[in-house]
């Protein structure tokens, strides 16, 4: 929607159901169109439905019903060994028993991609990942980071009109995990690809993707850039999965455009950005982002302020959260810069606390 | 400045020092406890098997026999030139050996060592003691010579002289089909005496074909049991566990009712109307492969499968999606993975049939006996230690030349998993 690059979409899904055993869908009606060298993400839960589509789109599983297009071709009764779509495994899947070379010339073979042709596809892209000098190892011999950049050459080496991920950094610890989230959104961007990436780690989607879709229960709960996704989540669900959230349950007293206001606790209002469907009555869940949230003296002249009991002080280096009590939830959340806080504070201590109206979003109840 | 850097590595030196002798004491506890514990084995080990193994060996090339018995004759005639016969000196301890062998069963020894040389020679050596002058003044050589005229002939002690040394190649030689000629040369024994090389080649023919149908029937069973849910796949296994159960020589006997004339197989293939007369099923070939292929189908799908189940099947499914068609992922993604299972199971069951002997003496037809059957003929039968021994060793020797070309084969495809 908002990266668009070109007005067909390469891959279409159109009303996909998948059921395993005939009683409960794993996918319930899933449409969802992704451009020509955009980067999405299907993030969401286990068992949610991601890993299952992605499975549908590399032809390791058919739809039980509906269709998926990629291009022209309808891609439901197509063997995934004529899709033409790289594909990156959890743990790699890089043959054990050939060396790093003969995993990339593997696709150009099946292919039968001229020799010559193969050769100088294959060292292009062992310069482009930087691993020349590892060509004639074996996967057992590289460290993790160098096997991921195998297998995604690998996925790459035949220039496929697709590239599927699953979870493809999962495997890896977090300071590689983050060099390499950057190292593929480079190639993607270099390289022009079409990416699906699956992933439940939502710092990873926000990093990496175009377009993140937020799978749980089988649907796409939204699918949106990262900062929308963030800021305007669509439902308490969205809400709830990124990031950090403070919740707070409350009635809708009266709507007001994009605004509603709501009261909540014992005599407590605040007015609050809102989702489409609520009506005057009806309950809402409040979320507030913690690093939104003012304190004491900087939350003077907002609109909505209240008095909050700290609880704690929870030390994390750059930032320090403090958990407080605010109408009867006593795991409210607040994120202030260490040089923001003010030292004469204790625990114990009522504080003022504040946001503005467009930083708290009423959601929908459930 | 110089001095106080020096004086902090002394100090810092010295309690190095001191963990690494700790360290060392540690490692050494450690190291007697493991040994402690594979004691017991060791010893049953060696009581069980390098013992028999190297007396087994031992025996193939043994030849004190006559030297226990006539220590001095023996000596004697190893300095005997081979030309005419031997000096005074030689007679004479002979002689006086013999009759002292009498005692002790040591006459029957060499009696039946010599016998090997040649079958006449035990009763040589009877009539020569019956005939022996009670007086010790005589000339020997005359007075054995004067007993029977076959002591003048080269090629009687020639004999004797072969029996002298402590070790002998002739039973090696003799299970494969040679022997030394007079003049102590290795030639082929004569064209109808020739067996031994004919029996190593058909052990190997039988147990290759077992070990190839065993694969071929194994490979396919193992995928089905390592791609299978686990409570589907652990029936199936019982079902392959299923035969260690009976006992084989009851397996054996099963196959001899089912597949001969009028068992189950040949009314079953008549009344479908395949065949019109009975086909001889058991006491050939036939039958030794399909008992020795029932019987070793387990010691092949067991290993196979353990490696299997090791392999994640993303390793196919990676191949398809960087378009091989399926069989061809199989062929070259899957399969190779599974090589050491192979490797594994193929060994087990060639060396394993190597052995048998049971089953082809119950299935089999006389010429399907494989060497087993003559070391058993040669230890329970004629008491021939020697041959027995020499069959057993050249058996050992050719299962330990395949083994370490195959295992060079199979590393040459370096078998790395990850």
């Amino acid at each position: 929607m908002q990266t668009g690059t070109t007005n067909e979409p390469l891959v279409r899904f159109t009303g996909v159901q998948k059921t395993y055993d005939g009683e409960t869908l794993v996918v319930k009606d899933l449409n969802l169109n992704i451009q020509k060298g955009e980067f999405v993400t299907l993030l969401g839960p286990s068992g949610s439905g991601k890993t299952t589509c992605l499975m549908m789109l590399a032809g390791f599983e058919v739809p039980t019903s509906g269709d998926i297009f990629l291009g022209e071709q309808r891609l439901n009764t197509l063997p995934p060994h004529k899709r033409n779509i790289g594909m990156v495994f959890q743990n790699y899947a890089l043959f054990p028993h050939m060396t790093v070379e003969e995993n990339l010339f593997y696709p150009l073979k099946t292919r039968k991609v001229p020799k010559a042709e193969a050769r100088a596809k294959v060292d292009k892209i062992l310069q482009t990942i930087q691993l020349e000098s590892f060509a004639n190892r074996r996967p057992s011999q590289l460290s993790g980071g160098q096997q991921q950049r195998v297998a995604l050459a690998r996925a790459l080496v035949f220039e496929p009109q697709l590239v599927l991920m699953d979870e493809p950094l999962g495997a890896l610890d977090k300071q590689l995990r983050e060099h390499m989230q950057l190292e593929i959104k480079h190639l993607h961007e270099n390289l022009g690809l079409t990416v699906v990436f699956v992933t439940h780690d939502q710092s990873e989607a926000l990093t990496m993707s175009d377009r993140v879709a937020v799978f749980n229960d089988g649907k796409i709960q939204q699918i949106d850039t990262p900062q929308a996704l963030y800021e305007y989540p669509a439902n308490s669900f969205v809400a709830q999965f990124i990031g950090e959230n403070n919740t707070l349950m409350g009635k809708v007293n009266s709507l007001d455009g994009d605004f509603c206001s709501v009261s909540f606790g014992e005599g407590l209002g605040t007015r609050a950005s809102r989702i489409q469907d609520l009506s005057a009555g009806s309950p809402t869940r409040l979320s507030i982002r913690p690093e939104r949230i003012r304190l004491n003296g900087s939350s003077e002249g907002l609109p909505n302020r209240f008095k909050a009991k700290l609880h704690e002080f929870i030390y994390l280096g750059d930032h320090l959260r403090l958990r407080c009590e605010l109408a009867g939830n006593d795991q409210f959340y607040v994120k202030v810069p260490v040089s923001e806080l003010c030292p004469s504070l204790s625990i114990g201590d009522h504080i003022d606390i504040g946001w503005r109206d467009e930083d708290v979003r009423a959601l929908d109840a459930s | 400045m110089t001095s106080i850097t020096a004086n902090h590595t002394a100090q810092d030196n010295q309690p190095i020092a001191g963990l690494k002798a700790q360290l060392r004491r540690a490692e050494r506890m450690k190291k007697i406890k493991a040994m402690l514990l594979v004691a017991p084995l060791a010893l049953f080990l060696m009581i069980a098997f390098v013992m028999p193994i190297s007396s087994m060996l031992w025996r193939s090339i043994d030849n004190t026999e006559v030297g226990s018995v006539m220590p001095k004759t023996a000596d004697a005639i190893l300095h005997w030139d081979g030309q005419g016969i031997p000096d005074e000196a030689v007679f004479e301890a002979f002689a006086n050996e013999l009759r002292e062998s009498r005692a002790g069963g040591g006459l029957g020894r060499i009696g039946r060592r010599l016998n090997y040389e040649d079958p006449t020679f035990r009763s040589l050596l009877t009539q020569t003691l019956r005939g022996l002058p009670a007086t010790t003044e005589v000339t020997w050589t005359e007075e054995l010579i004067g007993i029977n005229a076959r002591w003048n002939e080269t090629s009687t002690w020639l004999a004797v002289q072969r029996t002298a040394p402590t070790v002998t190649d002739r039973y090696l030689l003799a299970a494969l089909d040679l022997e030394r000629a007079e003049q102590g040369q290795i030639a082929k024994v004569a064209p109808n005496q020739r067996l031994y090389v004919e029996v190593f080649k058909r052990t190997l023919v039988i147990a290759g074909g077992v070990t190839l149908i065993c694969l071929f029937l194994g490979f396919p069973l193992a995928y089905l049991l390592a791609t299978l849910p686990t409570s589907k796949s652990n029936l199936l296994l019982i079902c392959v566990l299923l035969p260690f159960w009976t006992s084989l020589l009851v397996r054996t006997a099963a196959w001899i009712v089912l597949l001969q004339s009028g068992g189950l197989v040949n009314s079953g293939l008549m009344w479908t109307g395949i065949i019109d007369a009975p086909i001889q099923l058991v006491f050939n070939r036939i039958g030794v492969f399909f008992a020795m292929v029932h019987v070793l189908l387990p010691f092949m799908i067991l290993p196979l499968y353990s490696v299997m189940k090791s392999v994640p099947s993303t390793y196919q499914r990676a191949a398809v999606s960087l378009g091989a068609h399926p069989f061809a992922a199989f062929w070259q993604v899957y399969v190779p993975q599974t090589l050491s299972g192979i490797a594994a199971g193929t060994i087990l069951v060639f060396i394993m049939a190597l052995g048998y002997y049971i089953t082809p003496a119950l299935v089999g037809g006389p010429s399907d006996q494989m060497v087993s059957y003559y070391v058993a003929y040669y230890t329970n039968t004629t008491n021939n230690w020697g041959m027995a021994a020499a069959l057993g060793a050249l058996l050992l020797i050719v299962t330990l030349l395949l083994y370490m070309v195959y295992h060079k084969l199979v590393n040459q495809k370096q078998l790395v998993r990850s």
